[in-house]
């Protein structure tokens, strides 16, 4: 059994691990899949290869602006 | 959607709650959902409210930022401590937040929280997506903040640290903030729309083309000078070039971990990429420590600024995925470490700073690290951190495609921004923490520092600064403690940040044996953000300038045209190439002479973009709000009107590029060999060319900002004559649709928008979200 502290210490950092990942866009995937899924499309998915595939390909063509 | 009959109103358990079903705002929410925003009367009278905590609360604040104030401007002691810089902005920050902002919104941009935002109207599960706020902020944050805070502030310093902290805290909270907040908002309006797009519908042909060619022209200076604080950070320093260099081969590694091997794990690939980030840092010392590493990476500048134009092209047409994705994640990572790290580390040690308040130089305008005056050339000097331009390309970008609700745009636009300047507040404060005397050892060009540690110690110590005093043997010792050759002009501000940071660091982990890894881990990050600008930014401009091409040829339009794409992306290199080989080479000393320059730019585009907002704000509010536009406006156009007009036509050389070409034309005419700091008959036509170009070009940028403005005020009258003559002004936002969403503004939700919050998640999930079937 973990004690209670531990397991809080634990649960910090996974907030603070998914907080980062978040601003990194790491959960663009699950996000692209809510979407899908609350938009009542009946295709199926991207799978996620495809999908990040196609996020970077499409930046080729749309850069984000990055500030000095 | 929702086809109820207008006016319905939806049965309800709290029907205080539901009263902002009755504005006349045009939308009709769907009556079987809760609603999408916190009534206004609740909202106001909440905000209006001042319970004894509350105001206790506020007195607080103020108080403490006062006292700290005090401690800063006005207590004149040996040594001010840096955590009254903590104290003063943050609580001068927090009240600018609570209260001006508020003003902001309360009076000119109104948000409605019923009215959906596009990441919800054109939603698509990519580009157009909501974003829980708290992460929006970090997202936004990592896309405006980058090596610009970290340098101006540095070499605005030789002024003492009073005037740049009045400018970067005041300033931000007037001017910066503002127009980041404004941007983002009209944007959002707008659909995302760029502030090219916007500049065009709103100011006319004239004015959106004048903005259009002013804002590539300024991103080729922003870029080249950004370009120029890495060479100079990275000349003749074996160790930093061995270190920045890897980041190349281990971003490619993580670009084809990302595509092949594991796709999707950006977590995981980031943390994998700083581990390497660091084992390239530890062995760049190593590496530097062997007589062959030492030749191998032993380069001059003019090779370095030839290797970074050849980089910069190859990497702008470069797939995204291969190179600059990983390193926008990998720098992202080092932007957040490294400021919640600096912010620590200040307030745990708590350096004494010894720098006076107003130095010298601050009544003077020929300092040694940037020449004129306080006014205007301390506010040009400082633009990041304070009033940053180049933001609205960004608050007119991503941003506004992921927000959620309308009323988030202020946390995200005007927070935000606020969250730059304290960044820019401890770069001051690291920079200041080191010896006076080493600080203009570094800064000032070669050709006044001699370029070795004997020479740059004698012309310090015959500065006759108070409590001056260095010897040749504490700048080799510093050298030697921070792993470099030598810290002698190593002008640009990355170095100088990085030694305060390292002395800063130091006393927090690891004592002086560690100095030359936070030393080499200060400069990596620079480097980082700015090669991640730099290849955004040439990007970025191919596309501007291929998209105005092709309004004469059509077949430059097309993005995936080859030889279109890689002919604009050599035109843009070769524009900022110029500029940077310009400032390598320039005798005068190239940080010294154009930093202003980049400066100027910035802040003409934050005239640009300010002007668009003026013109827009114009057409929704009534006369007596918009001077929170027009403060701001007018500051910025007062203060890089004068400068530029300080560059063109100024009769003293240090100042004005015409009056130095002429002085440097002269001797030429006259057969002299050698004039001032140029040596040689070849180093003399050196001046007289780039003071030629930067001339022209701080007319050229002058010239079509004031177009701009012009412009702009045309519109603002119009639609304020318009408005009184009772006649409609052309809107140009998109229409307004009911959201079907909601969510808290600010950081911490208030206790309407708890219960609010609470009865969404008490709503079916599933009838939550509009099915809308298309696509």
């Amino acid at each position: 059994m973990r004690s209670p502290d531990v397991n809080a210490v634990l649960a910090g950092f996974r907030g603070v691990a998914g907080y980062l990942g978040a601003v990194l866009g790491a959960d663009a995937y699950r996000k692209y899949l809510e979407h899908h899924e609350a938009s009542g499309h009946t295709s199926p998915p991207l799978t996620e290869r495809e999908f990040w595939r196609d996020r970077t390909d499409r930046q080729d063509t749309s850069p984000q602006g990055r500030c000095c | 959607m929702g086809t109820m009959p207008e006016g319905t109103q939806r049965e309800s358990t709290n029907s205080s709650m539901h009263a902002t079903a009755q504005l006349e705002d045009g939308i009709v929410p769907d009556p079987s959902l809760p609603p999408t925003s916190v009534d206004e009367s609740v909202r106001d009278s909440a905000e209006r409210t001042w319970t004894p905590a509350k105001i206790a609360l506020w007195a607080a604040i103020a108080l403490l930022g006062g006292v700290a104030w005090f401690m800063l401007a006005i207590i004149r002691g040996e040594t001010v401590n840096a955590i009254w810089f903590v104290f003063a902005s943050v609580c001068t920050y927090l009240i600018g937040y609570r209260f001006y902002s508020k003003v902001i919104e309360r009076y000119l941009l109104k948000p409605n929280d019923r009215r959906a935002t596009p990441a919800e109207y054109k939603a698509d599960g990519k580009d157009y997506v909501r974003t829980d706020r708290n992460v929006l902020f970090g997202h936004h944050f990592a896309a405006i903040a980058g090596a610009g805070p970290l340098v101006g502030p540095v070499i605005a310093a030789q002024m003492g640290y009073l005037p740049g902290t009045i400018w970067i805290i005041i300033g931000v909270v007037l001017a910066g903030a503002v127009q980041d907040y404004l941007v983002l908002f009209f944007s959002m309006r707008r659909g995302g729309r760029s502030l090219g797009q916007m500049a065009r519908e709103e100011l006319g042909v004239i004015g959106g083309t004048a903005a259009l060619v002013a804002t590539l022209l300024i991103m080729v200076i922003i870029v080249a000078i950004l370009a120029l604080v890495v060479v100079n950070a990275l000349g003749e320093s074996p160790w930093g070039v061995f270190s920045v260099g890897m980041t190349i081969p281990i971003a490619l590694f993580m670009g084809v971990y990302l595509r092949f091997i594991r796709p999707g794990k950006v977590m995981e690939v980031s943390l994998i990429g700083f581990v390497l980030l660091m084992a390239a840092i530890i062995g760049g010392g190593a590496v530097a420590g062997t007589e062959w590493g030492a030749a191998f990476f032993h380069l001059d500048k003019v090779t370095i600024a030839w290797g970074l134009i050849i980089y910069g092209f190859i990497a702008a047409i470069l797939p995204v995925w291969l190179l600059l994705a990983p390193r926008d994640y990998l720098s992202t990572f080092m932007k957040i470490g490294v400021i919640v790290m600096l912010a620590l580390a200040i307030i745990v040690v708590r350096p004494e700073i010894t720098v006076p308040a107003f130095s010298e130089y601050a009544g003077r305008d020929n300092g040694p690290v940037f020449s004129g005056a306080v006014f205007p050339f301390l506010f040009v000097t400082i633009a990041c951190g304070a009033l940053s331009g180049f933001h609205a390309l960004i608050a007119s970008g991503t941003t506004p495609k992921l927000i959620e609700k309308e009323r988030q745009t202020r946390l995200i636009g005007y927070g935000g921004m606020l969250m730059e300047s304290f960044v820019a507040i401890m770069a001051l404060v690291a920079a200041i923490s080191i010896d006076r005397g080493i600080y203009f050892a570094m800064n000032a060009p070669v050709a006044l520092t001699g370029g070795t540690v004997e020479t740059a110690a004698a012309w310090v110590n015959g500065l006759g600064l108070s409590g001056v005093n260095i010897t040749a043997g504490d700048l080799a010792q510093t050298a030697k403690d921070v792993g470099e050759q030598s810290i002698v002009s190593r002008s640009g501000g990355a170095p100088t940040l990085a030694v305060g940071l390292a002395h800063i660091m130091q006393q927090f982990i690891g004592g002086t044996a560690m100095m030359a890894f936070w030393y080499h881990f200060a400069i990596m990050f620079e480097a980082l953000f700015i090669l991640t600008a730099v290849d955004a930014g040439t990007r970025v401009a191919r596309f501007m300038l291929q998209d105005s091409i092709g309004n004469f040829v059509p077949k430059f339009k097309e993005h995936s045209w080859r030889p279109g794409a890689w002919l604009c992306t050599a035109i843009m290199v070769a524009a900022w190439g110029a500029v940077l080989l310009m400032g390598v080479t320039d005798p005068l000393g190239g940080i010294n002479t154009l930093f202003p320059l980049f400066g100027i730019a910035n802040q003409l585009l934050a005239a640009i973009a300010l002007s668009v907002c003026l013109a827009i704000a114009a057409k929704r509010t009534a006369l007596k709000y918009l001077w929170i536009v027009a403060a701001p406006l007018a500051f910025a156009a007062v203060v890089t009107i004068t400068a530029s007009f300080y560059k063109i036509f100024s009769p003293v050389p240090a100042v004005g590029y015409f009056a130095n070409n002429a002085a440097f034309a002269k001797a030429l005419a006259d057969g002299k060999t050698s004039f001032g700091t140029a040596k040689t008959q070849a180093a003399m036509e050196a001046v007289v060319r780039n003071t030629m170009i930067q001339g022209w070009l701080s007319i050229i940028f002058v010239v079509l900002s004031i177009i701009v403005i012009v412009t702009a005020v045309m519109a603002t009258i119009k639609a304020l004559r318009n408005t009184a003559a009772g006649l409609p002004n052309a809107e140009n936002e998109d229409p307004a649709r009911a959201s079907r969403v909601f969510a808290p503004a600010g950081f911490v939700p208030t206790a309407a928008e708890r219960d609010l919050v609470t009865e969404w998640n008490q709503h079916p999930a599933g009838e939550r979200l509009e099915k809308s079937g298309h696509h």
